[in-house]
């Protein structure tokens, strides 16, 4: 295994980024809430790769993509600690950390079952009005949506 | 004013609240003034109502507004599936404001982010209900001479009673200090004493009803539902602890008032309602005034 990670860590690519620190196991939220599902590019990923930092991490390489800070930061929900590497002609071009948005759009469902977004087809959008605890107000029930109960549209 | 929604009661500023509450006063002086004779005000309600519906429509009548509109989801379109999006689409092409009360919380929001015209929220899910809020704040007003530095008490269901929510908000804007009287289970949402923290005011948590009579210049009752309780067992083990009698009035303050948004069932007895101290039916008239200055301000012409 170890060598198998040894590989995978040195494998490098010639364009695009790669999104390292993410937690163990949030990596398939980080490809989805980021839509690399349906990126035509080589998508690379790993997951529980042995850490220093983090004990365990996941990291995603993606080839000739690269993302703005609007793309970064919707994954702050489960990726806080993440960062984005941009990668041209194999050097390092660019180092970006996740920051918390102010508002999150279309990504988490709100928690309250009687919020007009979970009964007609209106896109979620929520002010994050505690950024460390991750209390998320919907623009719409001005419910609070606690970090424990995010789940993912 | 002028084409602006109101939907959450946070949506106006402080110099707004007041500016309704003195167009409303002169209302009450003077009803019928048929300012709106041009108009048509859209009233709809996908859950009944009785004091709303009809208070905002006999306000847009004495206006000289025509009314159109429906009382009962059941009856329209909606029933055959039509999105409420696609309902106020339509709806706005037809009239210059929309009134409108919904069973799920945020439908105002949305319906305001999809009308042409201006929407008023007459109540949504458990949400905001910022017209009763007005009528609320011109009765504290009308009571005490004054909105600034009073001590508010909110009895019974805190949880899920939206008018409970709107006020605490509207309150924060004039010092106030906050008495919440409720059960464990319908304790006030986190998202309203977030509200009070972040204006640096007070509030005090009490289960006994008998703990505020002293202290409270507004006593605001509301109805405990027998439906926000998962276990009956629970709703009988506290649905008369927060029934306000006549002999629980000694030694309150004698500015003191009682508001209720109304229906009341059980939880002011009757014998109250010919104490100095019940206001709640005035309160309910005041509704028309407030809801007359509301269309006024928002139509352009007061």
């Amino acid at each position: 295994m170890n060598k198998d990670q040894r590989h995978l860590n040195v494998t490098a690519i010639e364009n695009g980024t790669v999104i390292d620190h993410i937690p163990a196991n949030n990596v398939f939220k980080v490809l989805h809430i980021l839509n690399l599902e349906n990126n035509k590019n080589q998508v690379l990923f790993g997951d529980n790769l042995d850490s220093r930092k983090y004990g365990k991490k996941g990291i995603i390489k993606v080839s000739n993509t690269y993302f703005d800070a609007n793309e970064i930061n919707k994954i702050a929900l489960v990726a806080p600690t993440a960062t984005f590497i941009g990668i041209k002609n194999f050097e390092v071009v660019s180092k970006k950390q996740v920051e918390v948005p102010d508002q999150i759009k279309s990504i988490v469902k709100c928690f309250n079952p009687n919020c007009i977004t979970n009964v007609e087809n209106v896109p979620s959008l929520f002010t994050v009005v505690d950024k460390e605890q991750m209390k998320l107000l919907c623009h719409y029930c001005e419910k609070i949506t606690v970090k424990n109960n995010i789940i993912f549209v | 004013m002028k084409g602006k929604n109101l939907v959450s009661i946070t949506d106006f500023s402080k110099d707004e609240y007041l500016r309704i509450l003195n167009i409303a006063a002169d209302f009450e002086k003077n009803p019928n003034q048929k300012l709106l004779n041009d108009h048509v005000v859209a009233s709809l309600f996908f859950e009944p109502s009785t004091r709303t519906r009809l208070s905002f429509e006999t306000a847009a009548n004495r206006l000289g507004a025509r009314v159109v509109g429906f009382s009962d989801s059941g009856s329209t379109s909606v029933k055959k599936g039509e999105s409420l999006k696609d309902t106020i689409i339509m709806v706005s092409g037809y009239a210059d404001i929309i009134v409108m009360r919904h069973p799920r919380e945020g439908a105002a929001r949305w319906a305001s982010e999809v009308s042409s015209v201006p929407v008023i929220n007459a109540g949504d899910g458990a949400n905001q209900h910022p017209s009763q809020c007005l009528l609320d704040m011109y009765s504290i007003l009308q009571t005490q001479g004054t909105l600034d530095n009073l001590n508010i008490a909110f009895i019974g269901d805190l949880k899920y009673g939206r008018t409970v929510h709107s006020l605490v908000q509207a309150m924060c804007n004039f010092n106030a200090t906050f008495h919440l009287v409720s059960p464990e289970q319908l304790k006030l949402p986190s998202s309203s004493k977030m509200h009070i923290k972040n204006n640096k005011l007070e509030y005090h948590q009490y289960t006994e009803l008998a703990d505020i009579m002293p202290i409270a210049d507004i006593v605001y009752m509301t109805r405990i539902q027998q439906e926000r309780f998962s276990d009956p067992l629970e709703y009988e083990k506290v649905k008369n602890s927060y029934v306000l009698t006549k002999s629980m009035l000694e030694g309150c303050k004698p500015n003191m008032k009682i508001l209720h948004p109304l229906p009341r069932i059980n939880e002011i007895s009757e014998d109250v309602d010919e104490t100095p101290q019940a206001f709640y039916f005035k309160q309910a008239e005041n509704g028309v005034y407030v809801r007359q200055a509301l269309l006024a301000a928002i139509a352009g012409v007061k």
